[in-house]
């Protein structure tokens, strides 16, 4: 069988014509493989759905219970068999429950990372090499520009800053399923013992976190009901990043507005949306991370998709290793 | 080099200038000599470092990438400085500490003009990200980070809790890396003599005049000058040492050697930097702006626009230090040693006499001469006092120049204005008067309120016609278009700007949502007020 006959990318999504099911499709279909919680990958409304415990959790969370017909929790590691094509998730170390899906079929194993990085990330279990034939990897950071420095420098420098300006609150924004939680991790991990304000989109996740064993420490409600702007001074309030540019963030006393995301890597990006503390935090993995694990799978072809896919398919060239873009449509860079 | 690189950083994001401050003050107070002080110098422009040009940086950085990659990469981030610090290959064997921005600018220093770029490559090499960007801004000149001069030494003056005049009358007998600054500043040392010469004396500045300001005073104690339009300078000769200041204190002798070359006194001059020849024929300020903003001036060019300055005031005569005394002290001697001068560089500020209020309030509408920009008062018994006290002096500006203009492009802004379209390119007719064309006259980013601001935004968004990045191209035509009534200080003819005219200081003063822009005013009006 050939590689191109096991997966194909369809309008829908990347599907696998034997075994009858699409990975992370962007429609709703009958039969769908989801890697992660993202809202561009795990959409509502497929009538079965295969995803890791945490996902399929997290996606109730998001969409309510009834976002699925019918599901089922996939164990990392375990192999599963639909209709004859052999299917396993194994750890991608993107977001709490994130796998990657390796797909077996006629002695030919492709493996779709999803989202993945390499960096350590206290929050999601750590991404595991699957050896594979064929290795479709995400491009969202895919240029020798992007090389994210250590998650903890970059809190460091969030903590040196709200030393600097105790009068005023430091607002950080970051996804609300995983970048959110592994800041706030990131800033525990630092010592950081006072609470930590959220936005209420950010609730529950955080909560689903904590109840997976991802101590959060003290999160308080960023809302305050007749308290003064004083209420928040030298305080870290951590929200979606939409809501800071909303009438939302005017309850806080002369904010920074920090940003956590690999796109803040780019001055020219923090700039545009007015952001004064730049943390480059990424969930996704760096240029490094991208070509280290493309030669680390043993990949004899790399499929690339969802980003900046010529400047990756153009380093595969240099390295000997065939590649194409898979040109798929319909995925953001949520988690980012 | 790091904390330098990171200073940088947040300087360039941080919009506010108390924010700016604070992060100046407490690297100054965190960082060690020599670096702070080497910091400091990056800053203010005082760091003697061989540039490298663009061409020699991208051609190191395509010996070590795939010019395709390397392609993609700037095609994505837009700046060279940036986009080599990002892709630079990271050694394989780094050593265990980034060197000191002390090291960096030793080995840049030491350099010669063939190795610079090895030199260049080799530091690129044991450093990290963020590093790599600090150096490269270095080497390729000018950091850009807004933040001027006169700012750090107002970080100084913090750190110190001392007058930043004080620190503005050290600096130019101050030398990199300023250690016997920061032991005064930091109580640790005594306060750097002044043993340069031709030091710069802190400029003392004027408030304008508001709202019922002039009614608690009596005329009489004040005296009145015209405000002329030209560079606020200081001159100052010492023993042997001549210089040209500007207000800010930058020296500026390089550009002007004709007026260097008159200064054969013993004195401080504060007076204001015009073109042309005392008393009757000073020049416009189209004439003034040849001599601005160069480096060298070429003998022809000083022959075609002589540089001069009109006196008002004197700081040090002979040794005397005469700012304590009251201004009309100061004005007898000035007008005695202003006669010894030589008259075609120095004349004397007229003193413009006046009874009451409403006199000087016409004289200033109606000023003399085009590069007279309204009046000074000043109280006959102050002191020359640094920075700008309220009350002894005031500027009263004649009112400005308006043009009904069209708008035709906004850009986005910055800051707490980024989400909105606040910067405006306006234009007004030419060409044939039965099917004219806007040609754009200026830029404008002020002058609103922010409920009008508001309405632009909108207004912008709901006629725009094109898109060019940041920009938008707004529908403007004889029946449909914004008039914006557009105040500015004056015009200067202009060869870099299809219209041939730049305004100085444009800003919007009203939305004329009622006017047709049919009725907008044309090129013709602009160029008239040239003459």
């Amino acid at each position: 069988m050939r590689a191109r006959d096991l997966l194909v990318p369809r309008p829908e999504g990347l599907f696998c014509p034997p075994g009858g099911f699409f990975i992370d499709p962007v429609r709703p279909v009958d039969r769908a493989l989801i890697t992660h919680g993202h809202s561009d990958h795990a959409r509502s409304g497929h009538a079965h759905v295969l995803a890791t415990r945490q996902t399929l959790d997290i996606m109730a969370l998001r969409y309510g219970e009834a976002f699925a017909g019918a599901t089922q929790a996939a164990a990392l590691g375990e192999v599963l068999t639909v209709n004859g094509v052999g299917v396993s998730f194994h750890p991608a170390g993107h977001v709490l429950g994130s796998a990657q899906i390796a797909v077996e079929h006629g002695g030919l194993r492709i493996v779709a990372s999803g989202d993945y990085k390499r960096r350590p990330d206290p929050t999601c279990a750590a991404f595991e090499v699957v050896p594979c034939d064929v290795f479709i990897t995400e491009a969202t950071f895919g240029l020798p520009v992007f090389r994210h420095p250590d998650a903890t420098e970059e809190t460091g420098r969030l903590l040196k800053s709200a030393a600097q300006f105790p009068e005023r609150a430091h607002l950080v924004g970051a996804y609300a399923l995983g970048k959110a939680q592994r800041v706030m991790r990131l800033l525990r991990d630092a010592g950081y013992d006072r609470p930590i304000y959220i936005h209420g989109a950010l609730q529950k996740l955080s909560a689903y976190y904590q109840s997976q064993g991802v101590e959060l420490g003290r999160l308080e409600s960023a809302t305050v009901e007749g308290g003064s702007k004083g209420a928040f001074a030298g305080a870290i309030v951590v929200g979606p990043p939409s809501a800071f540019a909303d009438r939302w963030a005017r309850r806080f006393p002369d904010p920074v507005s920090a940003f956590a995301s690999g796109w803040m890597r780019i001055r020219q990006r923090a700039r545009q949306r007015g952001v004064e503390l730049p943390l480059i935090i990424s969930d996704h993995s760096d240029w490094d991370e991208l070509t280290a694990t493309i030669r680390d799978t043993g990949a004899s072809e790399v499929w690339v998709t969802h980003g900046r896919e010529e400047a990756l398919v153009r380093w595969c060239e240099l390295a000997g290793i065939a590649a194409r873009p898979l040109h798929l449509v319909g995925y953001e860079d949520e988690g980012d | 080099m790091n904390r330098f690189a990171e200073l940088l950083d947040r300087l360039v994001l941080t919009p506010s200038r108390n924010g700016k401050l604070k992060l100046l003050t407490d690297h100054f107070a965190t960082v060690e000599d020599p670096d702070r002080g080497l910091a400091l110098a990056a800053i203010t422009g005082d760091l003697d470092i061989a540039a490298v040009k663009p061409a020699m940086l991208r051609a190191l950085v395509m010996e070590r990438m795939d010019p395709i990659l390397f392609g993609y990469s700037y095609d994505y981030v837009g700046d060279l400085a940036e986009t080599v610090s990002l892709v630079w290959p990271d050694a394989d064997i780094r050593p265990n500490r980034e060197p000191t921005l002390a090291e960096v600018v030793e080995r840049l220093q030491a350099a010669s003009r063939s190795d610079g770029p090895k030199v260049l490559a080799r530091l690129l090499d044991t450093s990290g990200i963020s590093a790599r960007f600090a150096i490269i801004k270095l080497v390729t000149g000018g950091l850009r980070i807004g933040v001027s001069a006169r700012l750090a030494k107002q970080a100084l003056a913090d750190l110190g809790s001392v007058d930043v005049a004080e620190i503005e009358e050290l600096w130019h007998g101050l030398s990199s890396p300023y250690a016997d600054l920061f032991a005064w500043l930091e109580k640790r040392g005594p306060k750097p003599e002044t043993r340069a010469k031709a030091l710069f004396r802190p400029v003392m500045l004027s408030h304008p005049v508001e709202a019922g300001d002039l009614e608690k005073l009596d005329p009489a104690d004040y005296s009145a000058e015209w405000k002329w339009d030209g560079i606020r300078v200081q001159a100052v000769s010492e023993g042997g040492v001549r210089r040209l200041y500007s207000r800010t204190g930058d020296d500026i002798s390089g550009a002007f050697p004709d007026l260097v070359e008159a200064m054969n006194f013993d004195a401080a001059l504060d007076g204001e930097l015009l073109v042309g020849q005392p008393v009757d024929a000073t020049g416009t300020c189209s004439d003034l702006q040849q001599r601005l903003n160069r480096k060298s001036v070429s003998a022809k060019m000083q022959a075609k626009y002589p540089a001069f300055v009109r006196c008002y005031d004197l700081l040090q005569h002979d040794g005397d230090d005469l700012r304590a005394l009251p201004f009309l002290d100061r004005r007898v001697r000035l007008e005695t040693f202003v006669a010894t001068l030589n008259p075609a560089r120095f004349d004397l500020s007229p003193i413009a006499a006046f009874s009451d209020w409403q006199e000087i309030d016409r004289m200033r509408k109606n000023p003399p001469h085009p590069v007279i920009e309204g009046v000074m008062l000043k109280r006959r018994d102050s002191p020359y006092a640094a920075g700008r006290p309220k009350g002894p002096w005031f500027k009263w500006k004649r009112d400005p120049y308006t043009v009904d203009a069209v708008l035709m492009y906004a850009q986005r802004g910055h800051g707490k204005r980024s989400s909105f379209y606040s910067d405006y390119t306006f234009g007004v007719w030419t060409g044939d008067e039965a099917s004219p064309e806007l040609v754009p006259v200026g830029k404008a980013y002020f002058g609103f309120t922010d409920e009008e601001l508001r309405q632009l935004d909108k207004y912008i968004r709901d006629n725009t016609i094109e898109r060019f990045g940041p920009v938008r191209s707004v529908r403007a035509d004889a029946k449909n278009g914004l008039v914006l009534e557009v105040a500015f200080e004056g015009l200067n003819r202009s060869t870099r700007h299809r219209s041939g005219v730049a305004m100085r200081f444009p800003r919007i003063s009203r939305l004329r949502w009622d006017k047709p822009p049919a009725e907008a005013d044309r090129l013709e009006t602009l160029q008239a007020m040239l003459k």
